[in-house]
């Protein structure tokens, strides 16, 4: 386990993708079987192991820890389990493997719990401790996705991501079919029912480049601000799952229920009152959920809108074109009135669908999506059959308050800020962006904060009000978690207002105006 | 004579009346012992300065030869006005030193400014001083402190090298002391090849191989290009722009309070080394035991976890809380 506690610990404090990816590709490549398998689980959050409460914790320590010295450290240190890992009193640093650790956690029961985990404490390291703490509070903490993980897993051997995700969710931790499977073995066999299929995804475009295809040859239909999801039936099996393969059937029991057919449908998760949409942020109230109330699954009810079919009744329908799939839909019944299709727009020439475009009949259209009508459904991001043609971004004229030293490329430079609005007299911050600018203007925006620095707070600066950046974001949601009252989606910095006065920022109220 | 007649804290710092003279004190007075070099404990502009020669070297290094009037190396016991000092090895950075004050009637008193009973190849070893009254520092006084073996430390900055190659690593360590103990601990671990100094170490680090100690090949990390993928700097160095020349680093950071996440997520740091010039829980507490005075003043850091301690053992202890002396000064 000293090579998991390591791992997590590198993980914990390195921000960057690619060295996340490098740093559990190097684990998985060094660490044998079983552990590797559990590591990941752990990592992906598919380790399902007995929870330890922080009360059989605490109960540990009041044991063995003065209370007063107890208090005084927790106070210090913030995180519980980090505390009682730096507190635990031992020499020993054995190297216990993972798979023991997690045998305890799986197999001890509740009475013997507070003894096990005192005995295994005893013969750890200090890092370890945490490792073996945070395993046993199934918190890990360290920025890691499932999806990240299967990255690194496809960058030790032949499988790409895709196929990866496609068997994914028919394994079980520690997964060794699936490490001999990149170690060059035989691929595993789709054990599970209902199994995620890799998703495609489309391309941006915009009407000048639109003008060089026949629109005669192109679908278009409205992108929705939803989730896109894939939703199966397979056998009486129901799944659904995130366009990255995580299976989010959990929060929504609603739609899983509706889920009346035999096929697998790729559309878009959407939280629907009759014919109206309800806009993204109604939908974020049901995501992560664990347990959905009833008064939540009736204000907000969860529908789905289908773009497309990959089975459809036993029939694997993707290599046929689109338009036979669509065929397919058109007459398809899902067997319940939250799910319809998504419907095709009307147009002839590509004025005609910009025309649309500028003027969609519902606030949670994000733009529209452009197919090929011979394409077929290939997962991943193939350039050219698929386009996504976005609704132009808000904006915002904001004024810089406070900027933050960046990680890794971007070390030594203040790259990540934070923007407000006027509110009265007063800017209140509402956002933070860290790209949409070039290097160049990254390092004009750099020289601006150290000139104009007024109070420093560890790696963060306060800057004189002096500099409007023009944000533009995706969407805007009302959120009580922000003193502003408002969350933006991807807000990026489009232009930096080198010429204008910061009382011509825009105003809060501005901003509120904007939301759906 | 009373303990308190013949040490107490005053707005100077500590202050000896039957010797006149304070220790350590953050203003200037007409005489001044010092424990060592750090600036919160070594200022200028005192009358007279007694030190180890080590310790009176580098503040003319780093305020000028003229940083006080009249110097004077301490030098086995000596007489000020009327009592009796000497000064011992701390253990914490070059030159530092403990100050033992033995009146002619009346408790001895040993102050050990800041020190530390780890192994450190750039400075003497801690010796314990026999003491009625010591007078600790508490940096890390919570029983959550228990430093790591410095090597294991550097064993994970040679790993992360190895895991990174493109990447220089840039390892923040204040500039007297801890960076020359952590090129020392680079050395000991193996990393013979060139490292990298930020320019604010360089005359430090040459007063270090000047005394004898072997710090290996160093280059500058001034240049556009730098030729080293180890690289030393002063904390203060990366908010300057002095980090942009370098491709995507892994920022570190050297020190014990390295040990809290929270702490080290805070700097911003990637790659955290807990490293310490400070005695940690363990060392602290059996010092104390060791020593056995009959009292135990402490001097500033988290004085409550050690006051506790002190209380549970049935030691006497009271909390001088003298200010302006930074908790591990950066």
């Amino acid at each position: 386990m000293k090579a998991f506690a390591h791992l997590l610990e590198r993980l914990a404090f390195t921000a960057a993708r690619n060295a996340k990816l490098r740093l559990l590709r190097h684990y998985l490549e060094q660490t044998p079987d079983p552990d590797r398998g559990y590591a990941l689980a752990a990592l992906t959050g598919d380790l399902k192991l007995r929870a330890v409460t922080p009360a059989l914790l605490r109960g540990l320590m009041a044991e063995r820890v003065d209370a007063q010295l107890f208090a005084l450290s927790y106070d210090f240190v913030g995180d519980l389990a980090e505390t009682i890992a730096l507190l635990w009193d031992t020499d020993q640093d054995q190297d216990v493997p993972l798979h023991q650790a997690v045998a305890l956690l799986s197999n001890t029961g509740k009475a013997g719990l507070p003894a096990a985990i005192a005995d295994m404490l005893d013969r750890l390291g200090p890092s370890q401790r945490l490792a073996f703490l945070k395993l046993a509070t199934g918190n890990m903490r360290v920025g890691l996705s499932a999806r990240m993980a299967r990255i690194a897993l496809a960058d030790m051997g032949p499988p790409e991501v895709k196929d990866i995700e496609e068997i994914w969710h028919g394994l079980t931790p520690p997964y060794q079919p699936l490490f001999d499977w990149i170690g060059g073995g035989a691929r595993p066999e789709h054990a599970a029912r209902a199994p995620f299929r890799p998703v495609m995804l489309s391309t941006p475009v915009d009407l000048d480049q639109l003008r060089a295809f026949d629109p005669t040859d192109y679908t278009a239909e409205w992108k929705w601000d939803g989730i896109r999801v894939q939703a199966i039936n397979d056998g009486n099996t129901r799944r659904l799952y995130s366009r990255t393969g995580e299976d989010i059937g959990k929060a929504f029991p609603d739609l899983l229920d509706a889920l009346n057919f035999d096929g697998a449908l790729d559309g878009e998760l959407l939280v629907r009152r009759g014919e109206d949409v309800a806009p993204f942020g109604d939908l974020q109230k049901r995501l992560g959920r664990k347990a959905v109330g009833r008064a939540m699954l009736e204000s907000h009810p969860a529908g789905l809108r289908v773009y497309d079919a990959m089975i459809w009744q036993g029939r694997d329908l993707r290599d046929l074109p689109h338009q036979d799939r669509r065929a397919v839909l058109e007459t398809a019944d899902f067997g319940s009135d939250r799910i319809d299709l998504s419907p095709l727009l009307p147009f002839a020439t590509w004025d005609d669908l910009a025309a649309l475009r500028a003027d969609p009949p519902s606030v949670v259209i994000e733009g529209v999506m452009i197919k090929r009508r011979d394409s077929a459904y290939v997962g991943g991001r193939p350039r050219g059959p698929w386009f996504k043609w976005k609704r132009d971004p808000m904006v915002v004229d904001a004024v810089m308050l406070y900027a933050q030293r960046g990680h890794g490329k971007r070390s030594g430079f203040y790259s990540d800020f934070t923007f407000g609005l006027w509110d009265g007299p007063q800017l209140v911050p509402v956002g933070k962006a860290y790209f949409g600018f070039t290097d160049e203007e990254l390092r004009e925006l750099d020289r601006f904060v150290r000139n104009n620095t007024t109070e420093r707070f560890g790696p963060v600066r306060a800057v004189a009000p002096k500099l409007v950046l023009e944000v533009a974001f995706e969407g805007l949601n009302a959120s009580p978690r922000h003193k502003s009252g408002v969350a933006m989606r991807f807000p990026r910095i489009s232009r930096i207002r080198w010429d204008k006065p910061v009382a011509e920022a825009d105003r809060l109220e501005t901003l509120k105006d904007m939301i759906p | 004579m009373r303990a308190d007649q013949i040490l107490h804290p005053t707005e100077a710092g500590l202050y000896c009346p039957p010797g006149d003279f304070h220790i350590d004190p953050v203003r200037p007075v007409p005489r001044a012992l010092i424990t060592h070099g750090h600036g919160d404990h070594a200022r200028a502009g005192h009358g007279a300065v007694m030190a180890t020669q080590q310790t009176l070297d580098i503040m003319a290094i780093r305020y000028g030869e003229d940083f006080t009037r009249t110097r004077q190396a301490a030098d086995g016991v000596t007489r000020v006005g009327n009592v009796e000092v000497s000064f011992h090895p701390a253990g914490h950075i070059l030159g530092s030193a403990q100050i033992a004050i033995t009146p002619d009637k009346g408790p001895k008193i040993v102050v050990s400014g800041d020190y530390c009973r780890a192994p450190n190849p750039v400075c003497a070893s801690y010796e314990p001083v026999p003491c009625d009254i010591f007078v600790t520092e508490a940096t890390f006084g919570l029983p959550v402190f228990r430093h790591p073996d410095p090597l294991a430390e550097m064993t994970r900055l040679i790993a992360s090298m190895a895991e990174f190659p493109e990447r220089p690593h840039l390892i923040g360590a204040y500039a007297l002391g801890k960076a020359q103990r952590v090129i020392a601990l680079a050395r000991q671990a193996g990393i013979d090849g060139p490292i990298a100094i930020h320019g604010a170490l360089q005359r430090l680090c040459d007063f270090h191989v000047e005394q004898g100690i072997d710090l290996g090949p160093l280059v500058p990390a001034t240049a556009k290009e730098v030729d080293a993928q180890l690289v030393i700097a002063p904390p203060s160095a990366f908010a300057s722009a002095w980090v942009q020349r370098f491709q995507d680093p892994v920022i570190g950071f050297a020190s014990g309070w390295m040990a809290v996440r929270a702490r080290a997520r805070q700097r911003g740091v990637e790659l955290p080394l807990v490293i310490s010039d400070h005695v940690d829980w363990p060392q602290v507490t059996q010092t104390i035991r060791e020593l056995s005075p009959d009292e135990v003043w402490i001097t500033h850091g988290t004085e409550d976890g050690l006051m506790r301690w002190c209380e549970m053992e049935g030691f006497a202890a009271r909390p001088l809380r003298l200010v302006g002396y930074e908790d591990e000064p950066e």
